[in-house]
């Protein structure tokens, strides 16, 4: 029992990275009718905000300390922080320590910003062309990006902690009445799952319970007719492509801590995410969330030591295992509608 | 001549001429020159531009004619390169087996890959291949180590049984041949500064192209090749007419996985060696990539933008910041310095940008790819042209999309 719960926490956190995209894909496909194979990078872009603001705090001057020596008996040089000297060395200490969360303060205008350029600049241009071409350009789009960024950052990964606060492991089974130890979860873990509760509660209650939200509802339904009435439903259409960006961009920042940060960790969720839309349903956005959620928790059920010693490598095609009987048995995935995408 | 009409003709014979004598097409600037870096006529290069030619051109059966984006052809080459080295380790160092055995094989895994895909179409059915080839990777990477050798890649080994050969004395493993002749034989002329080399590996690969290319050429002047068109245009009316699609569409997949089977199968007759990477969804990518930037649907295209794939990934990826500043060399300090940063994220390891920018402009503004500009191109010279004769009145002829 203990173990069948700690494979369902485990997939959790990828689960959520997994829901986070596929929730931004649908949201682009079902209002604009795009297939975006870029979203990836726009992930990948929002784990780097997060390494950029961790490098801006730690750039740092470098001073020679006049009371301590090192042992040879030189002075000591020591680097300082400037942003030490601009809010007291305990509030600078603090903000590079939590500089995962605060990057989602500057994540958020950042990821909005690429999102409208990138609606505006391209994208807008490709409504009426065929899905084949807008895969395509946006997969040559994801290349551009993600050479942009191992241009300025390089090739390897680049850890990216979470505060220290954060950083233990909860003791979950001791907590619910299991033997204490048998379930030991990391505490980002925990935050992250949350962390994607939260932002996809508020995507789903910002397209609920706001009058813009039902405007994109409408739109998504019949965009001719919510024209017709007088209202702008490309603007509309445009800042819900800034919103998935952003949700992509914060999914990105707040795994971070999980994955070091790597130029190619957008093409390597991008695939799985697509195959998360698919299996959700294609323009369900109910849909995806389940889905995300379903395979991770399969994928690490999947890689169960006894799982695995029974059908080898089944860990690692599970996902793709999964897709393709869903695709074959149920051509418009879980909670899919029907005619998305179905010729 | 051979069943094709004259324009046809001029073409397969443009395309014979080329890749015959790409020793020396490809090898324009004297050896020891500034511009030598930019010959592209060595051995091994040659043998790439034809055999993702091959590829290419396999793919742009699928893609270009039936309109089916698979995004996961990479997995046929990557079968087709493992049975040809498992020819090579049991039976003999002949490649013709080995090339024989990774068509079919690829054949049978895309017949039965593409039974199951091709009951979806559109993103559903990039999506299905994807699958499939995600899974033949993480298959061949950690379970089917006995049969592909896991993440190592499988390799020639001295204790092969090869039981066709008769083992070597000196203790080496043999080197791929065409009944007794090397595949890395060859010969060096030397024409004044020129140096061109002739390779007998390239020249097999270069000929089962040709090959290969006639019968996509007629593949396309076809009945079925009209059926495929057929297909993409509008499969509801073709059903409508008492057509079934299915059997075309499957031949046309089990066909252009035969041919990456074929590249496959090259592949390991020039370099006996293959690895799971080469099935992975970048490389479908890849194909993908040049299909479209040569032209998807047209007969020359995917060649043409296989070879500029090619040709950048090893000829830009070589430049350097040095190499740059040699260039540049006749300009002051300061200017230089402007110059090579300027330029420096684009060459080097840098490529994969220039390659995603062309790749982005191509798709926005050439939507027919390189083919299509040529063809715009020529069409504004013929224009104008034909202005200066008549005295500015033209009607604009339509040309067919090859």
């Amino acid at each position: 029992m203990d173990a069948i719960l700690l494979q369902i926490l485990n997939g959790l956190d990828k689960g959520s990275a997994y829901a986070l995209i596929a929730l931004g894909l649908t949201l682009i496909f079902g209002t604009l009718g795009v297939v975006n194979f870029a979203h990836g990078a726009l992930f990948m872009l929002g784990a780097f905000c997060a390494v950029t603001l961790n490098k801006i705090f730690q750039f740092s001057y470098e001073t020679i300390d006049p009371v301590r020596k090192d042992f040879l008996g030189n002075p000591l040089k020591v680097e300082t922080p400037y942003v030490y000297d601009w809010f007291g060395a305990d509030a600078g200490a603090a903000m590079i320590e939590w500089s995962v969360p605060l990057s989602i303060l500057f994540a958020i205008p950042v990821m909005i910003l690429i999102g409208l350029t990138m609606e505006r600049g391209l994208i807008k241009y490709f409504y009426k062309r065929p899905h084949a071409d807008q895969i395509l350009v946006t997969f040559g789009l994801a290349i551009v990006l993600q050479e942009i960024i191992k241009y300025f950052y390089g090739a390897n990964p680049i850890p990216t902690p979470a505060p220290q606060a954060l950083t233990g492991s909860a003791d979950i089974g001791a907590a619910i009445g299991f033997d204490a130890g048998s379930i030991i979860y990391p505490y980002w873990r925990l935050v992250y799952f949350l962390f994607a509760t939260v932002i996809i509660g508020g995507v789903f209650a910002f397209l609920r319970y706001t009058t813009f939200g039902m405007v994109v509802r409408a739109g998504m339904a019949d965009r001719e007719t919510v024209g017709l009435l007088g209202i702008n439903i490309d603007k509309r259409f445009t800042i819900m492509f800034a919103i998935a960006a952003c949700v992509a961009g914060l999914a990105g920042v707040m795994y971070t801590p999980i994955n070091s940060p790597n130029y190619h960790m957008g093409m390597d969720f991008l695939v799985l995410s697509f195959v998360v839309v698919v299996v959700g349903g294609m323009g369900s956005l109910g849909g995806a969330v389940a889905a995300g959620f379903l395979l991770g928790v399969l994928e690490s059920f999947a890689s169960m030591g006894e799982i695995v010693a029974l059908l080898p490598g089944i860990n690692q095609i599970i996902i793709y295992l999964v897709a393709i009987i869903i695709l074959l048995t149920r051509p418009r995935g879980l909670m899919g509608r029907k005619g998305v995408m179905e010729e | 001549m051979l069943g094709l009409n004259s324009k046809d003709q001029t073409l397969f014979l443009v395309v014979i001429a080329l890749t015959l004598l790409a020793p020396f097409v490809l090898n324009p600037f004297p050896e020891g020159s500034e511009l030598a870096q930019f010959n592209a006529g060595y051995p091994d290069l040659m043998q790439r531009f034809v055999i993702f030619g091959i590829f290419a051109i396999g793919f742009n059966i699928l893609f270009g004619l039936t309109g089916y984006l698979s995004f996961g052809h990479a997995a046929f080459l990557g079968v087709g390169s493992y049975a040809g080295v498992w020819m090579l380790k049991l039976l003999t160092m002949n490649v013709v087996p080995a090339i024989i055995v990774s068509v079919i094989f690829a054949g049978l895994f895309s017949a039965v890959v593409g039974y199951i895909s091709l009951r979806r179409s559109g993103i559903y059915f990039s999506i299905l291949t994807l699958a499939f080839a995600q899974m033949s990777f993480a298959l061949a990477y950690s379970v089917l180590t006995p049969i592909t050798n896991g993440e190592t890649g499988l390799q020639l080994a001295l204790d092969d049984p090869r039981i066709l050969d008769v083992s070597r004395m000196d203790g080496s493993i043999p080197a791929t041949n065409f009944f007794g002749i090397e595949m890395r034989d060859g010969f060096d002329l030397a024409l004044g500064p020129w140096v061109f080399t002739f390779n007998f590996g390239y020249y097999l690969c270069a000929i089962v192209m040709l090959v290969a290319f006639y019968i996509s050429l007629r593949i396309f002047r076809s009945p079925f090749g009209m059926m495929l068109r057929a297909v993409k245009t509008n499969q509801h009316r073709l059903r409508y007419t008492g057509k079934n699609p299915k059997p075309y569409t499957l031949a046309a997949f089990v066909i252009s996985g035969m041919y990456a089977g074929l590249a496959g199968g090259l592949m390991v007759a020039m370099d006996p060696l293959a690895g799971a990477e080469r099935m992975q969804w970048t490389a479908s990518g890849e194909v993908v990539l040049m299909t479209i930037l040569g032209g998807a649907g047209t007969l020359l295209g995917p060649v043409l933008g296989a070879g500029v794939i090619k040709y950048f990934e090893n000829i830009f990826s070589k430049i350097n910041d040095n190499v740059l500043y040699n260039w540049f060399s006749f300009l002051p300090e300061s200017a230089q310095d402007v110059f090579v940063f300027m330029i420096h994220p684009f060459i080097g390891k840098g490529w994969h940008l220039t390659l995603g920018i062309m790749f982005m402009l191509v798709v926005i503004f050439l939507p027919g790819g390189v083919v299509e500009g040529g063809q715009r191109l020529g069409r504004l010279f013929r224009r104008r042209n034909s202005s200066d004769s008549t005295g500015g009145a033209t009607t604009p002829n339509a040309h067919p999309a090859e």
